[in-house]
């Protein structure tokens, strides 16, 4: 039944969507148009899609938690896309425990944390689709008002499917940064691997993709496929880090790299991988403060294999696509404190909006984006009837990025959507220790918390109290400040 | 029905191990060859020593289709360019190869210097290229509107375009294979013995003698044919020196002699020249419309900014001679080279965007000719095939086939089939066109490569084609897979896992290029 | 008696204070630089009994993959580490498998069992 409706909605496609992928003409550049402005339909045009009131891109922990805690705002109409075979995205190869204690207050593995979801999922019964690919996002309006977004999902089953949301939560996730895009010199054979590839082969094929081993990256994802690899009888020759301080979490660097003696390497970065069709040594050198590698420092390591742990960056294809305003911090969406992207309806939780240290976090951002949505859906209904808002609830606070911060989620605070607290979730651009974080709203300072340690690799926050921020703001707008501007800084030797 | 003798020639030449025609080497001047010569009622046989066809030279190359003003009026290298040029749209149309006609801008920087840019237009006149014009800094810009404002003057190219240049290498491969040549890959010729007989005698057979580089252990392998021809790439220096050895050796103690043609009758060195090279995201903008290069000036040949005719933006290349004929890694210093000096041409070019680096090797010739034609009877060359090669293969190969036929009296075929379709591409389709894809071949809906948008259908599709591919290059080659942002990070399992199934082989056997690249070591467990 | 200080880092929680325990015949006598009593407790049994839970897989036969995640259901004696991993290179688990399930019971003599932390169904 369904795929018999968007088949005939197959017939009714409007144009740019056609324009988006052009075809491949010879003498033509394949340039793909995009839309960046929202499409005009009638309401007759979009009835002819098969819909639900909220779509969820992602099934891992950020689209769970989400639609979970979307139905338990009152959503009824939910449905997930994932594109893999089963729920759970990346926690099912993170096989370590670790997960949750935040959560659940106990130790959960990966997989066990997914679980939970899943069948939290499952309980409210709500729809999912797996092995569906979400190739397209256009944001669609009716007369001249943002109405949804059709989505564009194909799989093997049920094809080519358009279906019309109202609203959307973006849940793609994150990738790992590619060895091109780290400028590593040296030969190209096999041997050369993402650690989550190489973790994806050891613990859900159960292959080895390598037996003498070495690591460039202390992102948490490497140091635990250190422990892994050696678990599984590779020898783990050491892990080098091109920053003067570890990107992963300490109680991986104890657990996974001191534990088994594998040296860590800071300050140091990969200058050459020798070996044609297979990886046969990595050369590693000391840097400078530039990130220059320093001449005489080399050290050569007989390896098969480099593990690449140098960051993730979140998958924003399909936003960019679907004419949603990106950070270039971050690469995830700007959002506001509702968690809403720049296009009404459409909104981001997870890795996909910035990279996360704990997947509790990633919980309990994705609980409110899926609280957010509902309370959107519910508000559209309620403004069609009854649009009063005041002046005063729509103003905004910009949240910026002081010193020592590289940035905030959110970036925005809409003071129509505040809610009792607001938790403002960032990263530090270097070691602090014994530093505070400051918060002030147009120069004055709101909130000062003491931090004794604080790195780039953890993410750090701060909770505003909603009453503290409105009588500030208060006092502020009798001072004549016009524009808001909160600005999270560290401030050293506290 | 004369497909039907074609192929019983084949089966003949199998059978016997002789055939009409040895080419060894299949680059893209190789594969070209091939192709133009399955025009003629011939036994062909292409040894490759890679597992694939477009493993060496021809895979690291710009895909540029050069319109043929840079070479010297009155040398080959000029004739087969723009002959080559010329021939490339035809190509690729019969043969369902991605080709762009964009236009090339030859950039000048400095007042001073815009006199010399009449030199390439004269050159370029000469050599036969249409459309040549120099153009001022205004009419430039309209042209290419994000080009460094230090640009002040171009030589603008119409004629030349983009192609893809591991799908037309590939392609040609095919259409000859779907035409009756023979492709043995694994297949490293180490020896060329010339005939016992008098060259004259039509049964006068060379001897290519190959090892199987899977199994170097097994022995040596060899085929006889009546022709022979170089196509080696950066190693036909070898080869022609080889040959030319031999001859010299045979003219001293047997009574008939056997004449040399002069071009090809001196020692020939090939320098092994690397060029390194740095790919763009295919979503980072701006995009170069035109294919930039800088004029040569005191300082250096510069580098080129151009689009792929897969919509990516591609600058490179760095020149370093070097020893090593297989050194294909890249430098530090070479990397922030081409990031330097493509700034200068295309100022917005962001490193953030850059996907990959890779090196390529060019046979550069110290005398900067190609070396076409017979040798000596029946043994032919196309060797220091550098730059504008894969340009001028089209017309390299039909030069050569056209003397081989004469050479052996070849008979062209009426059931030559010009034309080849690629697999089909589902990211270049509309969403309508997506669906029915779907609808025919459910392996259509499911996306292995998530940034090439790349389906197992066309995985699928690439392992069952008349070039066998075992590799993940192989297929990255073919349908783009891993060629995206994340380079593979999330499909190469998913990839590997097809290659394994529709190969029927284990999931450990899978390789990424060459006989020792394999990807997985064993299972988990069985280390011990 | 002797006196001896050991220095190490937290691990409760991403703080990751630096610890320094004061041992006194053996005994973690006391604890310092850590910021809640979690951080005491964790470095009074580091130093004296270490513990760890051990993550791994097992073969599967039938299933709709070849192997499966578990753990020790308990943290079990550091030094056993290698011990555990050794005692299951040669399981193998007919599928179903499913969440909680024991795969080696009473692993390498510790008095913990290895449990599945994933559902696998059969082919």
């Amino acid at each position: 039944m369904q795929k018999q409706s968007s088949k005939r909605a197959d017939d009714e496609v409007p144009n740019n969507m056609e324009e988006q992928i052009e075809s491949s003409q010879r003498g033509k550049l394949r340039v793909k148009t995009e839309s960046k402005a929202s499409h005009e339909m009638t309401a007759e045009e979009v009835q002819a899609f098969p819909s639900c009131e909220l779509l969820i891109v992602g099934g891992g922990p950020a689209g769970l938690a989400a639609a979970v805690s979307a139905c338990d705002a009152g959503v009824t109409d939910i449905l997930i896309i994932e594109r893999d075979a089963v729920l759970g995205g990346i926690l099912n190869q993170c096989i370590h425990n670790g997960f949750g204690l935040h959560t659940f207050k106990e130790e959960l593995t990966g997989p066990e944390y997914a679980k939970r979801y899943e069948d939290m999922v499952k309980e409210r019964n709500i729809d999912y689709e797996l092995n569906t690919m979400t190739l397209d996002i256009t944001p669609v309006s009716i007369d001249g008002v943002s109405a949804g977004c059709l989505v564009t999902t194909i799989s093997k089953d049920q094809g080519l499917k358009r279906i019309f949301a109202q609203a959307i939560i973006l849940a793609m996730g994150c990738r790992e940064r590619p060895r091109g895009a780290l400028n590593i010199p040296g030969n190209r054979g096999a041997g050369i691997f993402s650690a989550g590839t190489a973790q994806r082969f050891v613990n859900l094929e159960g292959e080895m993709p390598g037996s003498r081993v070495f690591i460039l990256g202390s992102g948490d994802i490497g140091l635990i496929m250190a422990r892994r690899m050696v678990l599984e009888g590779a020898k783990v020759l050491g892990v080098a880090e091109l920053m003067p301080f570890s990107g992963g979490l300490k109680r991986n660097i104890v657990q996974c790299l001191d534990d088994f003696g594998i040296p860590l390497f800071l300050s140091h970065t990969v200058v050459d991988i020798k070996g044609k069709e297979r990886v046969e040594s990595v050369t590693i050198a000391q840097v400078d403060e530039n990130m220059k590698p320093i001449l005489g420092t080399e050290k050569e390591f007989e390896v098969d294999t480099l593990l690449l742990s140098c960051g993730l960056l979140p998958e924003n294809e399909l936003s960019a696509k679907a004419g949603i305003e990106l950070s270039p911090t971050t690469k995830g969406a700007l959002v506001d404190n509702s968690l809403q992207t720049s296009i009404p309806g459409i909104f981001a939780c997870g890795n996909v909006l910035h990279v996360h240290d704990l997947v509790d976090y990633v919980s309990q951002e994705a609980t409110l984006a899926g609280a957010c949505a509902a309370q959107y859906l519910q508000e559209r209904t309620a403004k069609s009837q009854d649009s009063c808002a005041t002046e005063d609830s729509k103003a905004i606070v910009h949240v910026i990025a002081g010193n020592g911060v590289s940035y905030t989620v959110p970036s925005i605070l809409r003071l129509e959507h505040l809610e009792e607290t607001t938790t403002i979730r960032f990263r530090v651009r270097a070691v602090f220790s014994k530093a505070a974080i400051q918060v002030t709203l147009n120069g004055n300072e709101l909130q000062t918390k003491k931090r004794p340690v604080m790195a780039p690799g953890e993410m750090e926050q701060v909770i505003l109290k909603c009453e503290n921020l409105l009588s500030a703001l208060k006092r502020s707008r009798e001072t004549g400040h016009l524009e808001n501007i909160l600005e999270i800084s560290i401030v050293e030797g506290a | 029905m004369s497909q039907q003798s074609s192929c019983d020639s084949v089966l003949a030449s199998q059978a016997s191990n002789i055939y009409d025609v040895c080419i060894i080497g299949a680059g893209v001047v190789g594969a070209s060859i091939a192709r133009e010569l399955s025009r003629y009622h011939a036994s062909v046989v292409v040894l490759e020593k890679g597992e694939d066809v477009c493993t060496g030279t021809s895979k690291a190359n710009s895909g540029i289709v050069h319109a043929g003003f840079d070479a010297h009026p009155g040398t080959l290298m000029a004739r087969y360019n723009v002959e080559g040029a010329r021939l490339m749209p035809t190509v690729c149309k019969d043969l369902d190869v991605p080709y762009v006609n964009n236009g090339s801008l030859v950039l000048c920087f400095d007042e001073e210097n815009i006199p010399a840019l009449q030199k390439p237009k004269e050159q370029g006149v000469k050599n036969g290229v249409d459309g040549l014009e120099i153009l001022d800094a205004e009419r430039l810009r309209e042209l290419e509107p994000h080009v460094s404002p230090q640009a002040i003057a171009a030589l603008w190219a119409p004629s030349a375009g983009i192609v893809d240049p591991f799908l037309l290498t590939v392609a040609f491969a095919e259409n000859a294979a779907d035409n009756g040549v023979e492709f043995r890959l694994n297949s490293q010729v180490v020896d060329v013995e010339l005939p016992q007989k008098s060259l004259q005698d039509s049964l006068a057979l060379y001897t290519v003698t190959y090892v199987d580089t899977t199994n170097p252990d097994t022995k040596e392998k060899s085929i006889r044919a009546k022709t022979v021809i170089n196509a080696a790439g950066v190693f036909s220096g070898v080869f022609h020196n080889a040959i030319l050895e031999k001859v010299k050796a045979h003219n001293d103690t047997t009574s008939f002699e056997i004449t040399v043609a002069p071009a090809f009758n001196r020692d020939i060195e090939i320098v092994v020249r690397r060029g390194s090279y740095l790919l763009l995201d295919m979503n980072a903008q701006p995009k170069p419309i035109h294919t930039l290069f800088q004029l040569p000036t005191k300082l250096g040949k510069g580098i080129l900014v151009t689009p792929t005719a897969h919509g990516n933006t591609l600058i490179g290349p760095t020149a370093v001679d070097i020893d090593n004929p297989e050194g294909t890694e890249t430098s530090a210093e070479e990397i922030a080279d081409v990031i330097g000096k493509a700034h200068k041409s295309f100022p917005e070019i962001s490193l953030s965007s850059v996907i990959t680096s890779f090196a390529g090797l060019r046979a550069h010739e110290v005398e900067h000719e190609f070396l076409v034609g017979m040798m000596c009877n029946g043994y032919f060359e196309a060797a220091g095939i550098e730059s504008p090669g894969l340009t001028s293969a089209p017309a390299i190969a039909l030069s050569l086939a056209t003397e081989v036929g004469d050479y052996l009296n070849l008979e062209r075929k009426k059931s030559f089939h010009p034309t080849r379709q690629g697999i089909v591409r589902f990211a270049d389709k509309t969403p309508n066109e997506q669906g029915s894809l779907v609808d025919e071949n459910p392996l259509y809906g499911q996306i292995i490569c998530r940034c090439e948008t790349v389906t197992e259908a066309e995985i699928v599709a690439a392992c069952h084609r008349s070039i066998p591919v075992t590799t993940l290059d192989g297929i990255k080659r073919r349908v783009r897979a891993g060629m995206g942002r994340c380079q593979a990070g999330f499909c190469m399992p998913r990839v590997m896992e097809i290659l394994a199934r529709e190969n029927d082989i284990p999931l450990e056997d899978v390789k990424k290029s060459g006989p020792s690249s394999r990807v997985l070591f064993h299972k988990t467990k069985e280390g011990k | 008696m002797s006196q001896k200080t050991e220095h190490l880092t937290c691990i409760n929680c991403p703080l990751g204070c630096a610890l320094e325990v004061t041992l006194e015949d053996g005994e973690a006598i006391s604890v310092a630089g850590n910021t809640c009593p979690r951080g005491e407790a964790y470095g009074k049994k580091e130093v004296t009994n270490p513990t760890r839970v051990v993550t791994s897989t097992v073969r599967v036969k039938n299933g709709l993959r070849s192997v499966v995640s578990g753990k020790t259901r308990e943290d079990i004696p550091k030094d056993a580490i290698f011990a555990i991993i050794d005692a299951l290179a040669h399981v193998e688990i007919m599928a179903p498998v499913h969440i909680g399930d024991v795969l080696v019971k009473d692993i390498a003599n510790t008095g913990v069992d290895f449990v599945s932390t994933a559902d696998i169904e059969a082919v």
